[in-house]
This record gives C-alpha cells, structure tokens and sequence, in this order.
C-alpha cells in the first residue's frame, strides 16, 4: 500500500499521468493501472473465482453489490458531512439498511438455505455486505436485531479463514474513520 | 420463449436512458412501459417487482433486473459488446465508470438549486475539457484504433457517445479541441442500428423540460 498524505503526493500521480481521470483509488496490478472502485473490485473478483460461474450468477452477484454500494455509499461520506447532520445520518442509514437492505437479503438466504448470497459459494456479493453490515454496527450495534439470518451469515462470513484473518488485529483492515483521517482527506484533496 | 426486454421508467432519460441506448446499439428492440405517476411506482413496489424500491427496472429472459450497471453488465456480456477477456472488460468498466460519473453531474443538474446552477455548470464544463475529454483523446490517440478496447464497438463506445450527444446540448464547443473523439462520435452515430436511434420517432430521450422534471420530482418523491 502507498499512503497519500499530502497534496504533493496526489499531483506527483497526476502529473506523471498514473491516474486516468486524476483520482484515486488506483491499483497496480498485472501491468495496469487501475483506477474506478467497481473496475477494480470486478478485475480482482474475476480473476479470484468471487465472481460467480455463470452470467446468471454473475448479474445476481452484480445486483446485490450495486445495491450493498448504494448503502456503503452513505458510510463512506457520513464521515465528510457536517457534524450536525452527522446523527440524522445514523438515522437514515440505519432506516434505509433495515428497510430497504437488509430485508432483501435476509429473505435470500432464508429462501435458499445457504451459506452464501449466490451459487453456493462465497462471492464478492459476500465480502461487500459484510464490509457494509460490519460498518455498520460500528455506529449502531444492535443493527441486525430483528435479521436472524443475517446474524448467522456474518459469523458465517467472518469465519471465512482468508476473512478472519483480515478481521484480526494488525491487519491492513482500516480502523473506522477519526478526526485524523478527515483531515488527512481534506489537506490531500480540498486543501 | 423470451419476447422483448421490457423497460420500466418514467418517460424520460433519467437513468434508463444508458440502458436504452445500449440495446439500441445492440439492435434488440424493447418495450417500455411508463410510470406516470407515484402510484404507478408504488404498484411495482407492492408487486415485489423491485428488488430494491427502485427502478430503472427491466425484464429480460425471465428475470426483473435492477440495478443500471448490472443491468448494462447483462445486456453488454448477452451481445458480445463487454470485451474479449478480463483485461479488456477491465478497461471497458474503467473507461464507463468515467463516464457515468460526468454522466451522473449531467443528470442531477436539473435538481440543482437556481442558486447553484451557475457554478455547477461551470464545473461540468470545466471536468469535462481537463478531465474527461483528454483521458479519452488519449486512449484513443494511444492505439489509433476506431474504438477505445480491442479495436471493436464496445459498451465504452456506447456510453461515451451518449455522453458526446449530452455535452454537446450542454455546450457545443467543449468537443472543438478533441479531434479522436469526434472522430469516434461520427463513426458510432453511422453504425445502422445507432443512426436509426439518433433519428427522430426512435425510442430515444428528449431533455428534460420542466412538466416532465415536475413529473420525475412527484413520482420519485424528490423536493
């Protein structure tokens, strides 16, 4: 990993035109540069077999990231909002999770019995919700209160033995965001 | 025996319109069926149709997708237009990913407070001639190919077309200094299924104008 801390950092990438559209995230990875979250996170879900093995599992995986997205989403920025929004904010993530979200796939996996969202096997439909409900329960524990199934799916997922150990101690998992990280942000990207 | 994918929306370009450009380009004919008002809406809703709550939905060999990307990924993967290998699908999803976000400026500067308008404009016109335009002359110069991965039409075309069509309302000179793309913008605009679309009485969208902005804010509930 190479950290951006400050602004020069980012214009060295830009200027030496190692990001396409001036931004990150970018991954190097098998000779590209790669840059777009969701072409980053489909490469490397392709290549590891997190893709599903057909087109039909692929646009199922497909639909219930772009939905997972749509609620990390409003975790990524809630950090970024004025603190006197922040709280409203719980309210609404929380609202759109458990009425909206989590229903969906709790009914998922309550109609087909298994371990994972699609095919029987882990997928990247997998990792993204449990990124999502983790973070959640960050800011609001008791969040999968009335979601039995998905309490049993994320001790499920978190036991995944690649996934346990990213959730221990001294990973390159990244703690929840603090005042440092807001900072760091805006000196990089909105000095 | 699966008849023509059936498009749910209102009547307007919104996020569907990507959707109905693609599978004009493909040359696969499709229904729409419009939501007119929020009942409309609450209906699908209630009918379970709507994984989750919300549209562009569109039925296509026995499924209700939702979801634009996964819906572009479906239809661009069925027609051949998503590339060869992993390596081209990578850069045909960077190259889209760039388009929808100045796509996505574009399609909410309706919504933007009369206040800010000025200043917003300003910012698309100033992403797109420092940001976007050159990243995709430059893909384009660096191969000097007739499209931007594996030297054929792909979804990347698609939608960096559409994008050309919007900026072009938008601001017609913007494109002056970016010879490749114009290039690119004629030669999709002629491929027979595309030149079809782009003719008036096809399937394609007008701008917005402001009965059909009062429509979209009273059926998706937007303030």
């Amino acid at each position: 990993e190479e950290f951006l801390e400050t602004r020069e950092q980012l214009q060295r990438l830009q200027n030496g035109n190692h990001l396409l559209f001036q931004q990150v995230p970018m991954v190097e990875i098998d000779g590209m540069k790669l840059v777009q979250t969701r072409s980053i996170l489909h490469y490397i879900a392709e290549k590891h077999h997190l893709f599903g093995s057909d087109l039909k599992e692929k646009t199922l995986i497909d639909m219930y990231v772009e939905g997972t997205l749509d609620l990390l989403e409003m975790i990524i920025m809630h950090p970024f909002l004025k603190p006197d929004d922040q709280q409203k904010e719980v309210v609404n993530m929380t609202q759109k999770a458990v009425i909206r979200y989590f229903p969906v796939f709790e009914k998922i996996l309550r109609d087909h019995g298994q371990n994972f969202l699609v095919g029987n096997q882990l997928s990247l439909a997998d990792v993204i919700l449990l990124q999502t409900i983790l973070a959640l329960e960050e800011k609001v524990p008791n969040i999968l209160s009335v979601f039995p199934y998905l309490q049993e799916y994320s001790v499920k997922i978190s036991n995944v033995p690649t996934i346990k150990r990213f959730l221990e101690p001294g990973s390159k998992k990244k703690p929840p965001p603090d005042d440092t990280y807001v900072r760091t942000v805006y000196t990089i990207f909105a000095p | 025996m699966a008849g023509k994918p059936k498009l749910h929306y209102f009547n307007g370009r919104g996020r569907m319109e990507c959707i109905r450009w693609l599978l004009a380009a493909a040359g696969v004919e499709f229904e729409e069926i419009f939501i007119e008002g929020p009942e409309d809406l609450e209906k699908l809703k209630n009918d379970g149709s709507l994984l989750f709550q919300q549209v562009p939905m569109v039925e296509i060999d026995g499924m209700k997708l939702v979801q634009t990307r996964a819906i572009l990924n479906y239809i661009s993967t069925k027609y051949n237009l998503y590339g060869k290998d992993m390596k081209e699908r990578a850069l045909i999803d960077m190259y889209t990913e760039g388009v929808a976000d100045l796509n996505e400026m574009l399609l909410l500067l309706p919504l933007c407070p009369p206040g800010e308008k000025d200043a917003k404009i300003a910012l698309i016109k100033e992403r797109t001639t420092n940001r976007y335009f050159p990243a995709f002359e430059k893909v384009l110069k660096s191969h000097g190919q007739d499209y931007l991965v594996g030297n054929k039409l792909s979804k990347a075309d698609i939608h960096l077309v559409e994008l050309l069509y919007f900026v072009e309302e938008l601001d017609s000179t913007l494109i002056a200094s970016f010879p490749l793309l114009k290039a690119l913008k004629a030669r999709v605009s002629n491929l027979p299924t595309v030149k079809k679309f782009l003719q008036p009485g096809s399937q394609r969208k007008p701008p917005l104008d402001e009965k059909r902005l009062e429509e979209a804010k009273k059926i998706f509930k937007i303030k």
